[in-house]
This record gives structure tokens, sequence and C-alpha cells, in this order.
């Protein structure tokens, strides 16, 4: 594995103008993905994490707009790209695929179609290359009788399976990194694994870096070299995945997952964090955790705490509770 | 636990009418339950856990008689259920509840909390007025919330608060037993903690016996005292939970926990990637509906189809290698 940085998004702002008042979605989000690496961003609804994807491909839904930030892919700025520009980045260079591959994919094309025609679109080829292309990553996501796979429409085919050919397709044009967003959430978990056991194997084989969008802390640990956790628009903590999820520092990360229902302890209450994921309209002050968190100190209202180390190889966390003057 | 149970389901079976071909008028059917037996006992948690399609909500319905079952009987307490209608049903039914998968949709937005929970209580008691509100609020102070939310909305809430008011008004008629289908599957992980733990509390202080249907296998191994799986509309295996998460004996029970993705590293499972997907319920395969994806499948499973045998403490598989 490469250590150089493939994707880096710093201080990302992301709004949303609405009739209710300003919803602020993101605020300050900070990571950065490795070339050849499977890098997690794990939160609750309203964290801000599909929003970030949205904004690396300058896709973001109206009304909401990109307030501030930078995003930096492969050393160039991503939101100073002309919009012809981020059409051939988009779907060409990064790719992106979402929860439900039934939305994804158009009900009155066949996927040999609609498979080509994304293919086409990015490299100069005629019509029976894309075939061939589009049949060789077919095969290449393990899905049986591509051929035939070529023929149908998106109905014939069941949930995994759609998720395969939407796979396929993102990855046809030599796309370098892969945006999943909540990419097995509406599969079975036997399907599941059959798609994450296929991420894995696509980030050896073709060497792509994975930036993989979930709720699930589970798929995290079986899946993803490094992790950042977000809460409420920004990144609490960050690292190894064996660091963040077996040395957590964040008290959101701890009270995370600590209410995960584990085998060990069975039989006892589950901790819960009190209170409510507060809404991006009325975020409170300072650290945005500080109204459910136990061990709130003065500071925490005032002044949003920054990520500092706190372990080894990029351990860092968000919380006055770790090594830093105290400024207020 | 007692010896007879407090709900005994016998050979529930439940047939959706599908596609009927145009030319042959040939009727085709949806298996969705096929001859499921299964005894609850008062004060457990037995956990109904399988994938999508795999008929468990539609064996909580059933139980609930929210659908009419094709063929079977479910017994409350010696009585069918299945066979009762009218003024006896609706008595039976005060000691059976249930919770849904999505609180948003289980309330009408035009109704108050109040009128919400009081519903089930001006349908079936003669409680009215002030000794209605008193009991709404009571209700509501067992499910942890305050008696000020009454009179607001159900778009006022989070899907956790509501779904503590879904219970509070399933608990309105005092009954003995719920069918919670899905209760925390549309929640965040946080929140999701804090109904299981109220849930998990109710069950002591009320003497409550849950159905609990799930996807989630940490949940289930959480909150069950016994666990079913279900597969294409039948149940593959049952026993404690225990049991079934530490001694399965039935393959599609192995490769469903195997694939389950584990935080703890200490109780992570060699995984079973099982090939294809599940099969139509319209036309099931011969003999062992799971045979066509198992990897321990032999001729006779293709042939002759296993039946759910005790191999032991009461724990029971359906699978021909577990029979002689």
């Amino acid at each position: 594995m490469v250590s150089k940085a493939l994707l880096s998004v710093e201080d990302l702002h992301v709004r949303f103008q609405t009739y209710a008042g300003v919803v602020r979605a993101v605020n300050g989000m900070t990571f950065g993905v490795r070339r050849g690496e499977i890098f997690g961003l794990v939160g609750e609804s309203g964290c801000g994490k599909s929003v970030t994807g949205f904004s690396i491909l300058r896709m973001v839904p109206h009304p909401g707009e990109i307030v501030r930030g930078r995003i930096e892919f492969d050393g160039e700025n991503l939101l100073e790209k002309s919009r012809a520009a981020m059409r051939k980045i988009r779907g060409g260079r990064i790719a992106m695929i979402f929860q439900d591959p039934s939305a994804s994919l158009n009900p009155v094309f066949s996927i040999g179609n609609q498979a080509k025609r994304v293919i086409r679109h990015h490299l100069d080829v005629d019509d029976t290359e894309a075939r061939e292309a589009a049949l060789r990553m077919f095969e290449n996501v393990g899905l049986p009788d591509p051929v035939r796979v070529l023929e149908t429409y998106p109905h014939e085919l069941s949930g995994g399976m759609k998720q395969r050919v939407m796979t396929a397709m993102a990855l046809s044009t030599g796309a370098e990194l892969l945006i999943a967003d909540e990419p097995t959430t509406a599969l079975d978990v036997t399907i599941q694994a059959q798609i994450l056991a296929l991420f894995n194997r696509l980030r050896e084989e073709m060497a792509i870096s994975i930036l993989l969008i979930t709720h699930d802390l589970g798929v995290v640990a079986e899946t993803c070299d490094r992790v950042a956790v977000a809460y409420a628009g920004s990144v609490v903590e960050m690292g190894r995945t064996e660091d963040v999820l077996y040395k957590l520092k964040h008290p959101y990360s701890q009270g995370l997952l600590a209410a995960l229902p584990l085998p060990a302890d069975r039989g006892q209450p589950l901790a819960s964090i009190a209170g409510n994921v507060p809404d991006g309209i009325h975020l409170p002050s300072g650290c945005p955790f500080h109204p459910r968190c136990p061990y709130v100190m003065d500071v925490c209202s005032v002044e949003r705490p920054p990520l500092v180390p706190v372990g080894g190889e990029g351990h860092a966390a968000a919380c006055y509770l770790y090594g830093q003057e105290r400024e207020a | 636990m007692s010896e007879s149970p407090l709900l005994r389901i016998e050979g529930l079976t439940k047939h959706f009418p599908a596609r009927r071909s145009f030319l042959t008028r040939r009727q085709s059917w949806v298996r969705a339950l096929e001859d499921v037996s299964i005894d609850i006992y008062e004060q457990e948690t037995l956990g109904v856990v399988g994938e999508s399609g795999c008929g468990k909500t539609t064996l909580g319905r059933t139980i609930m008689r929210l659908v009419e079952p094709t063929r079977g009987k479910v017994l409350f307490e010696g009585t069918d259920i299945a066979a009762l209608d009218g003024g006896e049903l609706r008595r039976y039914r005060q000691n059976m509840q249930m919770v849904f998968q999505n609180p948003y949709s289980s309330f009408d937005p035009r109704f108050s909390v109040l009128n919400s929970v009081a519903e089930p209580l001006r349908t079936h008691t003669s409680l009215r007025g002030d000794a209605l509100v008193d009991r709404c609020r009571e209700l509501l102070e067992q499910v942890r919330m305050g008696g000020e939310i009454l009179y607001r909305y159900p778009h006022e809430f989070s899907g956790g608060q509501l779904q503590r008011i879904a219970v509070a008004r399933a608990l309105a008629l005092n009954p003995k037993f719920i069918v919670l289908d899905e209760p925390t599957s549309a929640l965040d992980v946080s929140v999701q903690a804090q109904i299981i733990n109220l849930l998990e509390e109710l069950q002591e202080e009320l003497r409550l016996t849950y159905l609990f249907i799930t996807h989630d296998l940490t949940v289930v191994q959480h909150i069950s005292h016994r666990v079913a799986v279900m597969y294409l509309g039948q149940v593959v295996e049952l026993g404690d939970t225990e049991t079934i998460f530490y001694e399965a004996r039935h393959p599609y029970t192995e490769a469903l926990l195997s694939a389950a993705p584990s935080l703890d590293p200490k109780f992570r499972r060699e995984r079973i990637v099982l090939e294809g997907s599940v099969p139509d319920p319209i036309d099931p395969p011969p003999g062992c509906s799971f045979h066509p994806r198992c990897p321990a499948a032999s001729d006779r499973c293709a042939k002759s189809e296993p039946v759910l045998v005790d191999v032991g403490e009461g724990h029971w598989v359906a699978c021909h290698r577990c029979q002689g």
C-alpha cells in the first residue's frame, strides 16, 4: 500500500437553504483517502456523510451549496474545475454507487445498453469494443452468465446482482476512486457478504481506492483499512480501523460502540447515548456533541475542538479531553 | 418458563395469490408461510430471523390475523384464534398487540399523541374523559415520556420518540403478548439501544411475552431467549439463543451467522459465502428448499423434504444431515 493521499477533503462546508432555515449539513469535514485503501466514513443519519460523497463529485442536490473547503484529487482541487472537466472526472476517474441500485438503473433500457453508454461516454471506443469491455467487467465482478445479463432489464435481476452491475459499470471506465454510499444497506447479510468480498478483491486486483460511506460499524471492522467517524457534519475521530474501533478516544465513538449489542454483553442493558442527534439548523455551539457528552467541560460549549493526535499512525480525535491548550 | 405455551402455532400456512396466466387461467401462489409450528412460552422473547422474503413478517401478521391464514391454527391459551370472528376475535385481540418497523407510518399525522394512544382504550374499554387522559399519561410515563407531549403531533418527534409512543399504545390494553416487527431497524444505533433497553425493562415489569422479528442478528442475540431461523417460509432451526449462535446445526443458519459482519474479533467466524440468492417463493425448489445453495447438499436433499426434528434439549433442526 502506498501512503500518498489520492483524495483529500479539507475543511469542507456545505449548507442547504431551506424554508425552515439554513441547514449546515457539512461543517469542516476533513479526511484523506490513500491509494489502494478502503477508507470508511461512518456516522448516524444526518451526520453529513452522504453529502460529503456528493460534494466530491460536485453533485450536491439543490438547494445545497459548497460554501468553502478544498477537495483535492490526485493533486488538483476539484472545486476549481470547470463543469466540462468535472463531467470527464465524474464516472471516469471517480465513480460512485448508491444504496438502492434499482434507483440508479433506468428501467426501460437493457443493462447492456446502459453499460455501453457509460463506457462510450468516457472512452473512445466503438459499440463492439464497449460491449467487450462491459463483458470483461461483468465477469470480473462475478456476475454469472455475463452475456445473458447484458440482454436483461433491471427488474429481472436481484438486488445483489444489480449492485454488482453498478459496481462493474462504475469501474469499467478505469476509475481510480470508487465512492460507495451505503452499498450494502439494502441487501441481505448473505448478499452483503458477497459484495464486501468483491470490494476486497477489486482493491487487491485493480488497486483502486474505495471511500465506503456507511452507518454499520461491523462492515467497517471487516473491510476498511482506515476510518473516520463523523458527527453533525465533521470528523470527530480518525485513524486505522483497529485503533479507532478498539482504542477509541472520542466520547461519541465510545458511546456509539457501547450502544451496539455485542455477544459479550448479553443479559446486560445496553449503554445508550442520551438525547438525539442534533439537526443541521440548530447546531450546538462549540463541540456539536457537548449537550450529549458525559465528560462535558466549560470549554466545550465555547469553541469547537480541533483534531489532535491521540495515538500512533495518524489516530486523531477532536476532543478537549486530549492534550491541547485550553483556549477559552 | 411454564409448561404449557401461551401461544401455540400449528401448521400455519399462508399462500398469497400471484400472477395468473391469461391463456391457461392457471393461478400461481406465493408460498409465504409453509407449515410453521412454534410454541411461545409465557414471558419469553422468541426471536425470528431470516432474510427478506423468508416470511417472518407474514408470520407476525398471520398470528395477529391481520392476514387470514390459508391453513393452520394459532392457539392462544388453548383457544384457536384462527377460527374466531366478530366479537370473540375482538376480545382476544386485547391480549395481543403489535409494534411496526416504521414509526412514521404507524401514526395518523392528524391525530395528537393523546388521540393515538387513547384509540385502543376508546374501542375496547369504557374509559372516557379525565380517566382516559390519566391512563394515557400513565402509559407514556411507562415508556419514559412525559405527559406534556399528550397534545403534540407525530411530526414533532424523532423516530426513537415515536417508537416509544407506539410501544405505549401497544401497552394500552394490558396485553400479554406483543409482536415486534423490526421495531429498531429504522433507528440509529444510539437510539436503537434505548428502545431495546426499554423493551427489556417492560418485559420484566409487565411480564410480557414477545415475538421479536428482525433481520439484525446482533439485536436478536441480545434480546431473545429462543431464536427461530426462517428460510423461504419455513422454520429451518429453532432453539435457545446460545444453542443457535454457538451450536447451530443447519447449514443455512451457519452461513447466515458467518455472513454477519462482527465487530469483536473474538466472535468472528470463518465466512461461508453462499452462492446465488434466495429462490422465488412462487416456485420453490423441490426437496429441501435450501439445497441449491447448500454447501453440504446431497442427492437426497433434492428429492425429499426434511422435517423439523428435535435433536435434543429443545433444539429443532430441519436438515437431512441431522436425521437418521
